[in-house]
């Protein structure tokens, strides 16, 4: 099949269309398959080669045999051809293929389309600053691509990269409008595929031996907080994750299944807070000890931890109260009590025997676990995050031979022996601590604090946290990870970071993320109606929003439109009344081009339409004088054009 | 029937209307490109006749120095001619015991440079030197040229054996350049029947005075080119710029140059001021051999510059 000449891509505009599809898939590469990237990369070489060689373009069967090798690839990578990540990798691979057949400017308008759409589909991976910026660019050179497509060869590069500039900047305007008028809904606009939120790194909701130790090996952030007041004492941020009541030998997990309301005596004032919690796939917010006041779609559990109905996919804000001193259900369910002095029958007899020994010897359950302390209070045991593995009967190992572990050993092996000595214990998984970036005011906690505690049940006291990993590392609570690890323990460098200049960056970094997340990707219905509110346009519904919406596009397009207008060179008035000339001979089908002289079409009428031509050539006369002629007379020039244009004759 | 306020399109009868007519009896045919040797004359500049031998150049440029009243010669450019042979000598006068110059052909007030492209460039250069400067310099002393000066070059295309091109440097000494073609039928025929032309032009009676060009090329610069018109050179001058046709776009010079032959055009139609049509009349004789066609290199084809009158609207 051949192309017209005039249908035909110009050689020199394919390098602008391998551009557009290389920025517009790049990013995609960083969380492809290997294989998927490397197929793309040789497509793109490939193309790249046939160009420069200027060599035949592969034949349509060829073309359509890649592309079934390609869909076939995808479906036995994905096992479907739909979703987020195998639809991009379709999209991807069809770009590289597209530029495999570039032959008319169809061709190229197709690469410019589907490069526009594959800018979207990055905001499916990351939404972050660096994207953000990146994607601008693409859209630069996506754009410029389109315009160079249109110009032909003879427009330059600066010409062309200007213009797509300008054009782009035209849009903000509209894109401001869009960001803050268009209905917002909470969660995203569309339903995301199934796929969407796989491999989210957070706290998960059993906790076995190395699991915490494997979590707090990542620097990634869990979330962030801003106090309304100062902030609290570091020893007294634990924010509370699942409960764990269930001891199978080897893991913990929650008590499936209903808890009894619990009853918190408040005894210092609740402090107010706003958390800004990543994506982590789960059913619970990680509320400071004690939550006072939750937000709307969230409830305490009956184990203090603040449950959500949904699990969290996407980054949210939340509002919160925490009283730090309190009092938890002092008179507590018997069944609750039972359930969490059970303990797996027939393994770890060692720790069994020696808490049986506690409990003869010690007259209060104060005496015992201060007995517990005193254990791992011995110069034996050591706080890592490499511990050595161990076998069935964990807690005798870890407690007799090997005693070295990170905190989940060190609070299930106390929660293992207050049980056995008759004392009600769980296991509580979360978070403790955070470093303050100086900057921003916030308090930034990641995977790394990931931490898990002891609870015991005093009678009258309630369930009291005890942290044996604070008698061990006392480091760990005061100031963190980083210093309670001895050196050469596998920690992100990220927390290791101790010159103060590289801390410093990474403060000014995350403040900056904070601020983007905070106050652009964070901008939810709450906030737009409070915009609105602002803006005198309170209790707005969808109807309304969407109205504001039109209104304000149509006084934009009218503004820009009238500027462009009044920036548009003013036609003079002998002009003007020459264009109405012309406009009577079209309608006699004298059509007449731009570059045609005014002599030139008298002419022209005198031969096409001699019964005009006496008339018209008044006109023209009377034009070229008043728009040439010497500007002395310009009243008298423009009223003979007048009176000449009233006497040529109307067309019925 | 067309009154007064129709002179545009009427036009007003001009002195030269006689110097065209008869030159038009002399060169068959012809009437467009004698019309654009006066103008170039009447602009003030250097005309370039290009054509193959043969053609009526030379009858043109002689004829044009009978009408105009001019004082005439001729060099004949020749490979072995020398710088001095144009510009002059000076020899030794044995009575006064002192040099005295003699000036060379190119004192006149219409030169005549027959075949340029025959000589060497230096020699080539004399004469460049004295249609740019209006003066020439000998053994270290400077002297004026008779005004008005003109030089009508002729030179064969450039393919042919023999000749020496002119740089695009020295081509844009040249107001305008034209061809003369071949002859129409009917005029080609008369010009059989009539006998050479060369002795006609030669008795041509002079319709002019040598002291009438200065105030007719005054009048001609007063022309009045109104703020749209010249608008439009400049957009003309734009598009050759960004023309993909052209290997680089018209100078400053030529802009000025396309300006004040415009200007003469219409003062030869009777007007007094520069119509769009004026510019697109002189354009091909203006701005051809001062562009470089980018396929083939050679001098922009009349097509390519009718098609970059297409590309300019008339603001």
């Amino acid at each position: 099949m051949s192309t017209p000449a005039s249908q035909a891509l110009d050689r020199t505009a394919v390098p602008w269309l391998f551009a557009a599809a290389l920025v517009t898939t790049l990013p995609h590469f960083a969380h492809q398959a290997a294989w998927l990237s490397l197929l793309t990369g040789l497509t793109f070489a490939w193309g790249a080669w046939l160009w420069w060689k200027d060599q035949r373009l592969p034949g349509r069967w060829l073309l359509i045999l890649l592309v079934i090798a390609a869909c076939s690839s995808i479906f036995v990578e994905f096992r479907t051809l739909f979703g987020r990540d195998a639809g991009v990798a379709m999209l991807v691979i069809f770009m590289a293929m597209k530029l495999l057949e570039l032959k008319s400017r169809r061709d190229g308008m197709v690469v410019v389309t589907l490069g526009y759409f594959l800018l979207l589909t990055h905001y499916f991976y990351s939404q972050s600053i660096p994207t953000g910026l990146w994607l601008l660019l693409a859209m630069w050179l996506v754009t410029a691509t389109l315009i160079r497509l249109h110009g032909g060869p003879a427009s330059t590069l600066r010409a062309t990269l200007r213009y797509a500039a300008l054009l782009s900047l035209q849009a903000v305007p509209f894109m401001l409008v869009l960001y803050l008028l268009f209905p917002r809904i909470s969660g995203p606009l569309w339903g995301l595929p199934q796929d969407a939120h796989a491999g989210k790194t957070g706290l998960s909701e059993t906790m076995s031996p190395g699991s915490i130790a494997n979590l707090a090996q990542s620097a990634e952030i869990a979330f962030r907080v801003r106090f309304d007041g100062p902030l609290p004492p570091r020893e007294k941020l634990y924010w509370r994750g699942p409960v764990m009541e269930q001891f199978d030998g080897t893991s913990w997990r929650p008590f499936p299944g209903r808890h009894v309301a619990e009853r918190v005596e408040v005894i210092s004032s609740p402090i107010g807070y706003e958390t800004t919690l990543e994506a982590h796939n789960q059913r619970w917010l990680l509320a400071l000890d004690a939550p006072t006041g939750l937000p709307a779609e969230s409830a305490l559990n009956g184990t203090l931890t603040a449950g959500v109905r949904q699990p969290i996919t996407q980054r949210q804000r939340f509002r919160l109260a925490a009283s730090l001193d309190y009092r938890f259900n002092a008179s507590e369910d018997s069944a609750v009590l039972r359930r969490n002095l059970q303990l797996p029958a027939g393994r770890n007899p060692q720790s069994h025997a020696l808490a049986r020994q506690w409990q003869a010897s010690e007259k209060t359950p104060a005496a015992i676990i201060a007995k517990a302390i005193a254990l791992f209070g011995s110069r034996d045991f050591a706080y890592t995050l490499q511990p050595p593995l161990l076998g069935d009967n964990s807690i005798d190992q870890f407690l007799f031979q090997t005693k070295r572990g990170f905190c989940e050993h060190y609070a299930a092996a106390f929660v293992v022996l207050m049980r056995a000595a008759g004392i009600p214990a769980r296991v509580v998984g979360g978070y403790q601590g955070g470093e303050a970036n100086p900057l921003d005011g916030y308090l930034v906690v990641r995977q790394s604090d990931a931490h898990a505690w002891a609870e015991v049940w005093l009678e009258a006291r309630g369930w009291v946290r005890v942290d044996p990993t604070a008698v061990v590392a006392p480091a760990r609570i005061e100031t963190g990870i980083a210093d309670a690890l001895p050196a050469g323990e596998p920690l992100p460098a990220l927390i290791q970071l101790r010159a103060d200049w590289l801390r410093d960056m990474r403060h000014r970094w995350e403040a900056i993320n904070n601020a983007w997340n905070q106050q652009i990707l964070g901008y939810d219905p709450q906030r737009q109606r409070e915009l609105l509110t602002r803006l005198g346009l309170p209790d707005t519904d969808w109807g309304s929003l969407a109205i504001a919406l039109g209104l304000a596009c149509g006084l934009l397009l009218v503004a820009i439109t009238g500027w462009t207008l009044y920036q548009r060179p003013r036609r003079d008035p002998a002009t003007r009344l020459w264009h109405k000339a012309l406009r009577q001979l079209a309608r006699r089908q004298v059509n007449c081009a731009p570059w045609e002289t005014p002599l030139a079409i008298a002419r022209r009428v005198d031969a096409e339409r001699p019964e005009l031509a006496e008339a018209f050539r008044r006109v023209a006369d009377a034009y070229l004088q008043a728009r040439y002629g010497r500007p002395t007379n310009n009243l008298k020039n423009l009223k003979n054009l007048r009176e000449a244009l009233a006497q040529l004759p109307r067309w019925r | 029937m067309l009154g007064s306020k129709l002179s545009i399109l009427a036009g007003h009868p001009r002195p030269l209307d006689g110097v065209l007519a008869a030159a038009g009896r002399v060169i068959l045919g012809k009437d467009t490109e004698i019309r654009q040797a006066l103008a170039c004359l009447l602009a003030g500049g250097h005309l370039l006749i290009e054509d193959l031998p043969g053609m009526g150049k030379t009858t043109l440029a002689h004829a044009l120095a009978r009408l105009l009243g001019l004082q005439f010669s001729r060099i004949q450019f020749t490979s072995d001619l020398l710088p001095a042979d144009i510009t002059g000598v000076s020899i030794f006068d044995r009575e006064k015991s002192e040099f005295r110059f003699l000036p060379g052909p190119v004192f006149a007030q219409l030169v005549l440079a027959d075949e340029i492209n025959r000589a060497t460039p230096k020699t080539q250069s004399a004469l460049l030197e004295a249609m740019e400067e209006g003066q020439v310099t000998s053994e270290g002393q400077t002297r004026d040229l008779p005004r008005p000066f003109f030089v009508i070059a002729t030179q064969n295309p450039a393919h042919q054996i023999g000749t020496f091109a002119l740089p695009e440097s020295q081509l844009d000494r040249f107001l305008m350049r034209i061809e003369l073609g071949y002859p129409e039928r009917s005029a080609e025929r008369a010009l059989l029947a009539a006998g050479s032309q060369r002795v006609q032009a030669d008795q041509l009676p002079a319709q002019l005075s040598a002291d009438d060009l200065p105030a007719l090329q005054r009048e001609v610069a007063g022309i009045h080119a109104a703020e749209p018109l010249i608008d439009y050179v400049q957009a003309l001058i734009d598009a050759t710029r960004q023309n993909p046709a052209f290997q680089h776009g018209l100078s400053p010079r030529a802009g000025l140059a396309l300006l004040a032959a415009a200007r003469a055009w219409a003062w030869l139609s009777g007007r007094d001021m520069v119509l769009p049509d004026d510019v697109q009349a002189v354009l091909p004789a203006v701005a051809r051999h001062r562009l470089r066609s980018a396929q083939g290199g050679g001098y922009a084809s009349a097509e390519e510059i009718a098609l970059l009158i297409r590309s300019v609207a008339i603001p």
